[in-house]
């Protein structure tokens, strides 16, 4: 029988922060430019040239750094990371190792147990990103792109406290909303605005020891992350169950071909020279400015969650999808705030909206329709100038293209009928086609009933008014 | 006489009075550089005589509109090489940048441009401001126009042989550990090294980024205020700049030093100095006394650790500053490599010299883990107390008076065998750059071998003004000396 072994893993992640601009210069972040569009001396690294720091920046990672219960250091400093690569411009990435700007703070996971832990953060730090090499197979040559080079960027390192696969992908989901309610990001693995680096180590179950550990890099979804931390698992316990010892590298994960191979080991590894940035003053962040940092910090999910509870009375199951996505929740706030009934919108968030995105392959995110028209919407049934599958029929009218709901039903004829003589006739009609129906509800199976519904909303074209029709379907039966 | 004798302020004022033209006064530069560029090799770059005309018609026309008004409009200035400008070669006197052509101009250089300055040309240095000769430019050594045999100091050699071998009006030099000071001294012109974050360094190749200022080097201390009121200025482009508010340094230039407090550090005046500049300096401070200065000897700590603090951080900034350079982006690439990584090390093993490849690999050993605390932090630290040396002394003195260089300018070729005493030669200027201090150095005679000796004046923190008074009222008491060349 093998021995039980635990999985320690700890996570680097990278967070695109969400500036306009660069972090050292002027230059638009914008995705999609022509190569080296959004460059100037600054940041394809011209001699002479000097870094200025983008205030905003600062903000984003604080207010990261308070919304995950970090300490804030009102002093803190970039330093140099020296390294040659032609991504690089400068051959070294302004950093920060020795005083970086947020220490111990940590966040709470459900963990698949259906318990609670919190998992530490150690530290999050300001630095820039690098520029994109392009490989020309044809000249037999690269080119760089300085675009991304100077993009701002935050790294989050967390303790060595999840235990499993699921640990970690709560940890990066919860970490994504925090990031996403403050607008610092939008935390996209596939677009690689949100990059997890994955350090693990195996021991055997109740020892107090580290394993040795790796870090595996390139994880592009939470499958990816799942796959990989499954299979250097298990790499690990088979190199520990031979008798051999585990070696501190870094490792590449290929998704396609599902393992890992080793980039470089700590034989090999670089020595990076850090020191402090001369070209920047540190960072002194004032009581005042943490002040305004803090004021500015918008409600983050388990306030929001606790608040619609306590609030709107909307049950746990609808709170935890309308806020699982800071979008949806907003649009929520706004009809609500139009007048609407919360319930009434959380159920087109969470049935139609949810049902929608899937059919279209959407992210909640990308989500343009107006709370106005929403709100219009639930007022037109409200008051049931339209029936329900009309009203499904014009929200997604509004959802693709934002469409005023009342001018649409009135100018595509979808008012429900309610008129007492023309619904009578139709329904006599109805009664009278179908004889069968009427004699099963005169034998006490009132089922058919939806079937005589149905029969007259479909004479009328799917316009009927639902409560009408039935009032004087029973009067004209007699029940 | 040539209109290069004149100073700036008085070139300046001819050409503003219309008794000389912006072109005949660039005519003037270009005649001086036709007389003795041959012989000491000032420049890397002289700018074509069609692009300096065609400037100088601009700033004529400028003057001529009112629109240039300062008391530097239309005269020609010399720029060090490593400050970049635009479409103007640039080379930090190194192969590694001998065909870089910068896309932007350096902000002290737009300040001057913006107040009419005609630009000749760029200076030689040593290669990356690293030497105190100007003898490890790839472009060849620069001579002392006092006697060719003789190096003209560094690194901004060739600014100080550009004035005094009237090749130009005035020239900008910048200054890591006193290479503005030290050659004006050798080259009998006088030169000012400002307070730390006075000039922007926005567009100066970066050496030392810690102690790196830009400052002027012209005839008379006169000339070196009204050229530092010009390029001084708070840049947002340079996190490093300090907003000031006296900015107008000129207002400084007064014959009275009544009461002024002068301290002679003893450290200074000790072993290693030669006694024909002790002697000259003793004159020197001699003329503040009877002009009412009040001088008196005093204990400066940490001397000794200066050299060896300044060379690790120096070292340490420029292995990181100069990691740019690999060939990549613009620069030299050598011309024949196997993948990238033989790319880079033939680019940089053909491109350095190597002075600055000793230097690259002392800041890379500095900075090495298990070496950082020992050898940076600890630099770091004594730099620290350095400035509070400093501090201490400036409680009690308004101005501290000092040489320049232990002895005037040695012999080309002496001085690269030895490098260790070449870094000693810093001595006395290295302090000033580790505290972030200003400083000046102007001409108090010759020795007798006929070579120029320097004064220099140090000042505390944002103190420009209190230096530029002592060294006024001091150049009052004699005549500027020109050189043979030019005579």
């Amino acid at each position: 029988m093998s021995k039980e072994y635990e999985t320690v893993i700890g996570l680097e992640v990278h967070v695109e922060l969400a500036t306009k601009t660069k972090i050292f210069c002027g230059c638009s972040t914008a995705f999609g430019g022509a190569p080296n569009t959004h460059t100037c001396p600054v940041c394809t690294g011209m001699p002479g040239s000097l870094p200025v720091l983008n205030k905003q920046v600062v903000e984003y990672a604080a207010a990261v750094g308070i919304a995950t219960g970090c300490t804030i250091n009102r002093f803190c400093r970039f330093d140099r990371k020296n390294y040659f690569y032609p991504d690089n411009p400068q051959n070294y990435q302004i950093s920060q190792l020795y005083l970086p700007i947020c220490q111990n703070g940590g966040i709470s996971i459900e963990t698949p147990e259906g318990g609670k832990k919190t998992v530490g953060i150690h530290e999050i730090h300001m630095e820039e990103d690098a520029g994109k090499l392009v490989h020309d197979e044809w000249g037999e040559a690269s080119l760089v792109d300085f675009n991304r080079s100077g993009v701002p960027l935050i790294e989050i390192v967390s303790e060595p406290d999840m235990r499993s696969a699921e640990e970690v992908i709560a940890y990066l989901e919860k970490l994504r909303l925090i990031i996403q309610y403050l607008g610092a990001s939008d935390c996209k693995l596939n677009e690689g605005s949100m990059r997890a680096d994955v350090n693990l180590s195996v021991r055997e179950k109740g020892s107090s020891e580290f394993g040795t550990r790796t870090e595996t890099k390139n994880l592009n979804s939470f499958k990816a992350i799942a796959r990989a931390i499954a299979n250097e698992r298990e790499r690990q316990i088979d190199i520990i169950e031979s008798g051999e010892k585990v070696v501190q590298e870094t490792r590449r994960w290929d998704d396609a071909k599902e393992y890992s191979y080793p980039m470089r080991s700590k034989e090999d590894a670089q020595d990076y020279r850090y020191f402090p940035e001369p070209d920047l003053v540190p960072v002194i962040i004032s009581d005042e400015w943490f002040n305004e940092i803090k004021a500015k910090q918008p409600e983050l999910r388990d306030e929001k969650m606790a608040r619609y509870k306590e609030q709107y009375g909307l049950p746990d199951y609808d709170i935890d999808i309308i806020t699982a996505n800071k979008k949806l929740a907003d649009i929520f706030e706004e009809t609500v705030s139009l007048g609407s009934s919360p319930k009434k919108v959380s159920n087109w968030l969470m049935v139609e909206t949810m049902y929608l995105l899937k059919e279209k392959g959407m992210e909640p995110d990308k989500v343009t329709f107006s709370p106005a028209n929403l709100a219009k919407l639930i007022k037109l049934t409200d008051e049931r100038v339209i029936n329900g599958n009309v009203a499904k029929e014009v929200f997604e009218k509004i959802f693709d293209e934002d469409i005023d709901p009342e001018a649409y039903v009135k100018e595509n004829g979808l008012m429900s009928v309610s008129d007492e003589g023309e619904l009578r006739a139709v329904i006599e009609k109805v009664i009278a086609a179908n004889p069968k129906s009427v004699e099963d509800i005169n034998s006490g199976k009132l089922k058919a009933m939806g079937f005589l519904v149905g029969q007259t909303m479909k004479e009328m074209k799917g316009k009927a008014d639902p409560a009408s029709v039935n009032k004087i379907l029973k009067e004209l039966l007699g029940i | 006489m040539s209109l290069m004798s004149l100073t700036a302020v008085e070139l300046g004022k001819k050409i503003k009075e219309k008794e000389v033209s912006v072109s005949e006064a660039a005519d003037a530069a270009l005649e001086g550089i036709k007389n003795a560029e041959g012989t000491i090799n000032s420049y890397v770059t002289v700018l074509s005589e069609e692009d300096i005309k065609k400037r100088a018609k601009e700033v004529q026309e400028g003057i001529d509109a009112g629109i240039y008004a300062g008391p530097l409009a239309g005269v020609p200035v010399a720029i060090k090489d490593n400050m970049c400008t635009e479409g103007i070669l640039t080379t930090c006197s190194s192969k590694i940048l001998g065909n870089f052509v910068p896309t932007y101009t350096a902000e002290a250089v737009i300040n001057l441009i913006k107040a009419g300055a005609v630009i000749i040309g760029k200076t030689n240095m040593d290669e990356f401001a690293m030497g105190s000769t100007t003898e490890t430019s790839c472009y060849g050594a620069t001579k002392n126009p006092w006697n060719t045999e003789h190096v003209p100091g560094g690194s901004s050699g060739g600014s100080c042989t550009a004035v005094a071998a009237e090749e130009c009006s005035y020239a900008l030099g910048s200054d890591t550990g006193g290479s503005i000071r030290q050659p004006s001294s050798f080259c009998g012109v006088t030169g000012i090294k400002p307070t730390y974050g006075t000039v922007s360094r926005y567009g100066l190749i970066a050496y030392g980024s810690s102690l790196d200022q830009i400052g002027p080097v012209a005839k008379d201390v006169s000339d070196c205020a009204a050229v530092l009121e010009t390029i001084a200025s708070y840049d947002p482009k340079d996190s490093t700049s300090v907003k000031r508010d006296d900015y107008d340094f000129t207002s400084a230039l007064k014959d009275d030093v009544k009461g002024m407090r002068i301290g002679l550090p003893k450290e200074y005046f000790g072993e290693g100095l030669d006694e024909e500049v002790k002697a000259a300096i003793f004159k020197a401070v001699d003329v503040l006394k009877q002009k009412g200065a009040e001088v008196s000897e005093f204990d400066l700590g940490l001397v000794e650790y200066a050299i060896p603090a300044y060379y690790v951080i120096a070292s340490a900034e420029a292995s990181s500053n100069l990691a740019r350079f690999d060939g990549v982006k613009y620069g030299y690439r050598c011309a024949e490599y196997n993948g990238l990584h033989n790319m880079l090390k033939r680019t940089r093993s053909e491109g350095f010299g190597p002075e600055v490849k000793r230097r690259i690999m002392l800041g890379s050993f500095v900075l090495s883990s298990g070496y950082y605390d020992a050898y940076y932090i600890k630099a770091l630290k004594t730099k620290a107390l350095i400035k509070k040396e400093f501090d201490k002394a400036f409680e009690d003195y308004d101005v501290i008076i000092a040489p320049a260089s232990p002895s005037t300018a040695p012999k080309i070729g002496e001085s690269l065998s030895d490098p260790i005493k070449m870094y000693l030669g810093d001595i006395y200027t290295i302090s000033a750059n580790l505290a972030g201090l200003p400083g000046i150095t102007v001409p108090c005679g010759t020795d007798s071998k006929g070579l120029p000796i320097g004064l220099q004046m140090l000042g505390n923190c944002f103190a420009e003004k209190k230096i530029i008074r002592t060294a006024y009222a001091y150049e009052q008491s004699h005549e500027y000396a020109r050189c043979g060349i030019c005579k």
